[in-house]
C-alpha cells in the first residue's frame, strides 16, 4: 500500500467536486433545511472532505494498518487486561432490537433491554458478593467517582449523633454502624495506599474528599502498622479507603480481612478499585473480604473492548444498606405477572429517581451521566458471562494468574524480579538482570514492536525504576506464551551482543523510535500541514 | 552512575539544600533526576511564597512520572530558576548546578533533621 499518498490526512486527498454518491435527480436541497429557523441555518458550505469511495477505503485500510490491537497479536498490557472480545458479543450488540433503542422509549416497550440490564447487575453483584449494581457510570474512574458519592452521600446522611443504621437482612451485623466525626461534621477523608492507581486520589479529589497516603511494604502491600497508626489519628475523620487487590504489583493483600476490619471499627467504608479483578473472578469475592463499594470494569474482566480510550463502562456495586444511595436511573423488576395459561413474565419499569432520597448522589439530579450509560458494552459483557456460564467463570481468575507465574518463573534468569513468590495476574519485573548494556526497559519494550507484540505497561508501578509489567490474561494458549517468552529472552540477548540495535528500536514498524522529550514540550496539535500540490 | 556531591543537606525524598549564610538553594539529586528519566517540565511556585518542611511545593514531570517536590526545609521563596521554565532539561544535564529555588531559611535548625552526603549515598543504596 502506498502508505504516504494514502497516510495523508482525508482532508488532504480530498479534491474538490469528487465524489462517492449521487443524489436523486428531483432532491430539493431547500427541502431539509426550510423548517429549521433562519439563525441556526448555516451560511457557508460545511468544507468536508470530498473523496471518491475508492480513496476512502484506502486511506482508512492504511490508518487500520497503523493499528494494533488484541485481534492482531499478544497484547501483554499490564494493569488493562486486554482480553479477547468474543465475535459473537459484537453480533449480539449490533442486533437492531437492541442498537434500534431511544433512551426515552417507554419501559413497556423494551422490555427485554432492561431485562438484559437486570439480570447483569444481579450476575454482577453475584460475582462481586455485593448487593446491588448500577451499570450507568461509563468507565473505571466514572465507577470511582460515583462510588465515592455514594460514600459521601451515605456519610451525609448520617444524624451528627452516632446511630446504627441497621443489621443485614442475613442477620449478620452490619459494618455501617457509625455516625458521623467528632465536631459533626461528615467524614471527608479517604485513605490510599501510596501504590494505588492515579485514578484513586484523582477521583476523591473531584468528589471534594481529601487524601490521605497510607505508605506500602517493599512488596506494594499495605503497611498495616502505619493504617493503624492514622486511623489512631484521624479514624473519626475517615469516610473510606480505597484499595485494589491483588495490589498494583499483582501481589494478593495478605491482610486484607484484617484492614477491612479496622477501617470499619473506624467507621469508615471500604472501596474496591475492581482495576484488577481478574486475578480473582470466580475465586473470591470483593464483598467476602469486606469491602462495601466497588467498580468493575466491564471493557477489562468481562471482556469488552477497550476502544481508543472508549466507550467503556465501570458499573457500581454496594452492599446492603447503601442500595438508596445509587444513582438513577434504575431498572426495577416489578412483581412478576401471570399470564392466563399460568406462566409468569418478569416485569420490568425505570426508577428515573424523582423520588430517590435527597442524600442520594447528585441531590436533585441522582443521574451520573446520560441515561443508562454505555448499552452496548452491557450487551457484550453480559454475553461473555453467559457464553462462560457459572462453572466456566470460575476459571478466569485461576488461569490469568498461572499465566502469569509461568511467564515470571520462565523470565527471571534474563529479567529482575524484584518480588519473589506468588504473583496474580500480573508480574512486575525490574528491567534486565544485566543492566551493564545500558538498556532499559523502555528499549526492551519498543523491540517487542519490531517482533510484532504490543509492549508491556512500562514505568509502572512506581516502586521500581525500571518497571516491565506483564499481563496475559487467561486467553492466551501455551504456544502463543512461549512465543513471547522466546522473544524476551532474543532481546535481553541482543542487549548484550547488539545494544545499539535494542536501544534504536523499533526498526520494523510505520513510525520508528519517537523522541518523547519532544513530543511531551512541543506536542504538535494542529490538523492542517501544508503539502506541496505535486505529492497528491 | 549518579553523582554526589558532599556538602550539601539531602532529604528521603531525593531534595538537596545547599546553604548560603541565611539562604538555601533547594534542588533534586543526580539520583533522582537518573531515576526520573527526560524532564520535560518543572512546576515551580512564586517569589514570596512560603514553603514548608515534609510539605509539597512544586513537581517535576519526566517522560516516566510527574513526581512532587518536598521541601526539605521551611522558608520563603526569593528567587526561582526560571531557565527551567524554557529548558527543563538542565536538570538532567547537571541537577546540582540547576536549583530549582532559592528561600530564606526560616528556622536552620530543621537542617538537623537532613542527611549528609554518606548517609544520603546509603540512603539510595537501600
Amino acid at each position: 500500500m502506498n502508505r504516504t499518498l494514502y497516510g495523508n490526512l482525508i482532508f488532504e486527498l480530498s479534491k474538490k467536486g469528487r465524489k462517492g454518491y449521487s443524489l436523486p435527480q428531483d432532491y430539493d436541497r431547500t427541502h431539509t433545511t426550510a423548517e429549521l429557523p433562519e439563525a441556526l441555518r448555516r451560511k457557508d458550505a460545511a468544507r468536508l472532505p470530498e473523496c471518491d469511495e475508492l480513496t476512502v477505503v484506502r486511506h482508512y485500510t492504511n490508518l487500520s494498518h497503523n493499528n494494533f490491537g488484541v485481534n492482531d497479536g499478544f497484547y501483554p498490557l499490564g494493569s488493562c487486561t486486554m482480553k479477547y472480545n468474543p465475535v459473537i458479543n459484537e453480533e449480539i450488540a449490533a442486533m437492531k432490537a437492541f442498537a434500534g433503542l431511544h433512551p426515552l422509549q417507554p419501559a413497556e416497550t423494551c422490555q427485554g433491554a432492561l431485562e438484559v440490564y437486570y439480570n447483569l447487575q444481579q450476575s454482577l453483584a453475584e460475582l462481586a458478593g455485593l448487593s446491588e449494581f448500577t451499570l450507568n457510570p461509563c468507565a473505571g474512574a466514572h465507577g470511582e467517582l460515583t462510588g465515592l458519592m455514594v460514600i459521601r452521600a451515605y456519610h451525609e446522611s448520617l444524624t451528627p449523633s452516632p446511630s446504627p443504621v441497621g443489621e443485614g437482612s442475613d442477620g449478620s451485623e452490619s459494618p455501617l454502624s457509625h455516625g458521623r466525626g467528632a465536631g459533626g461534621e461528615a467524614r471527608s477523608k479517604v485513605l490510599i495506599p501510596d501504590s494505588a492507581h492515579g485514578t484513586n486520589p484523582a477521583s476523591a479529589a473531584v468528589c471534594g474528599l481529601e487524601v490521605v497516603e497510607v505508605k506500602s511494604l517493599p512488596d506494594g502491600t499495605v503497611d498495616v502498622d502505619h493504617l493503624r497508626q492514622l486511623l489512631a489519628e484521624i479514624g473519626d475523620q475517615v469516610a473510606a479507603m480505597m484499595m485494589t487487590n491483588p495490589n498494583t504489583l499483582g501481589i494478593f493483600e495478605p491482610r486484607v480481612l484484617e484492614i477491612t476490619e479496622m477501617v470499619h471499627k473506624a467507621g469508615g467504608l471500604m472501596y474496591y478499585d475492581g482495576a484488577n479483578l481478574n486475578a480473582l473472578l470466580g475465586e473470591c469475592r470483593p464483598g467476602d473480604m469486606g469491602f462495601d463499594v466497588m467498580h468493575i470494569n466491564l471493557h477489562k474482566t468481562f471482556s469488552t473492548p477497550h476502544g481508543g480510550g472508549g466507550p467503556g463502562s465501570g458499573p457500581v456495586g454496594v452492599r446492603k444498606g447503601l442500595e438508596k444511595f445509587l444513582p438513577t436511573p434504575r431498572v426495577k423488576l416489578v412483581a412478576p405477572l401471570s399470564s392466563p395459561d399460568g406462566d409468569t413474565t418478569p416485569m420490568f419499569s425505570i426508577d428515573w429517581g424523582k423520588e430517590a432520597p435527597s442524600g442520594a448522589v447528585g441531590g436533585a439530579s441522582t443521574s451520573v451521566g446520560s441515561f443508562f450509560g454505555n448499552f452496548g458494552v452491557m450487551l457484550k459483557a453480559y454475553a461473555y458471562i453467559l457464553t462462560l456460564g457459572h462453572e466456566n467463570v470460575k476459571m478466569v481468575g485461576p488461569l490469568a494468574t498461572l499465566n502469569a507465574n509461568y511467564i515470571k518463573e520462565r523470565l527471571r534468569d534474563d529479567y529482575l524480579l524484584p518480588i519473589i513468590g506468588l504473583c496474580k495476574h500480573e508480574v512486575v519485573f525490574d528491567g534486565l538482570v544485566d543492566k551493564s548494556t545500558g538498556v532499559t526497559t523502555m528499549d526492551v519494550a519498543k523491540r517487542l514492536l519490531d517482533y510484532g507484540y504490543h509492549a508491556p505497561t512500562i514505568y509502572f508501578p512506581l516502586l521500581f525504576h525500571e518497571s516491565l509489567m506483564i499481563e496475559p490474561t487467561e486467553n492466551e494458549s501455551k504456544e502463543t506464551i512461549d512465543a513471547f517468552i522466546d522473544v524476551m529472552h532474543k532481546i535481553a540477548a541482543e542487549a548484550k551482543s547488539d545494544p545499539e540495535l535494542v536501544k534504536t528500536a523499533p526498526h520494523n514498524t510505520p513510525i520508528g523510535r519517537v523522541d518523547d522529550v519532544l513530543a511531551a514540550k512541543q506536542p504538535v496539535t494542529t490538523f492542517w500541514r501544508t503539502l506541496p500540490s505535486s505529492s497528491l | 552512575m549518579a553523582n554526589f556531591e558532599s556538602g550539601l543537606y539531602y532529604s528521603e525524598s531525593h531534595e538537596y539544600v545547599r546553604v548560603e549564610g541565611e539562604f538555601g538553594y533547594i534542588g533534586i539529586s543526580d539520583y533522582a533526576q537518573h531515576a526520573l528519566g527526560n524532564v520535560v517540565y518543572v512546576d515551580m511556585p512564586e517569589v514570596d511564597d512560603e514553603v514548608t518542611a515534609g510539605e509539597e511545593f512544586g513537581a517535576v514531570e519526566s517522560v516516566k512520572a510527574a513526581s512532587d517536590l518536598i521541601a526539605p526545609v521551611s522558608g520563603t521563596v526569593v528567587e526561582v530558576n526560571e531557565a527551567l521554565e524554557d529548558e527543563p532539561e538542565l536538570l538532567n544535564k547537571d541537577a546540582f548546578a540547576n536549583w530549582i529555588i532559592k528561600v530564606q531559611l526560616s528556622d536552620p535548625a530543621e537542617l538537623d533533621n537532613l542527611m549528609d552526603v554518606e548517609a544520603y549515598k546509603a540512603h539510595c543504596a537501600e
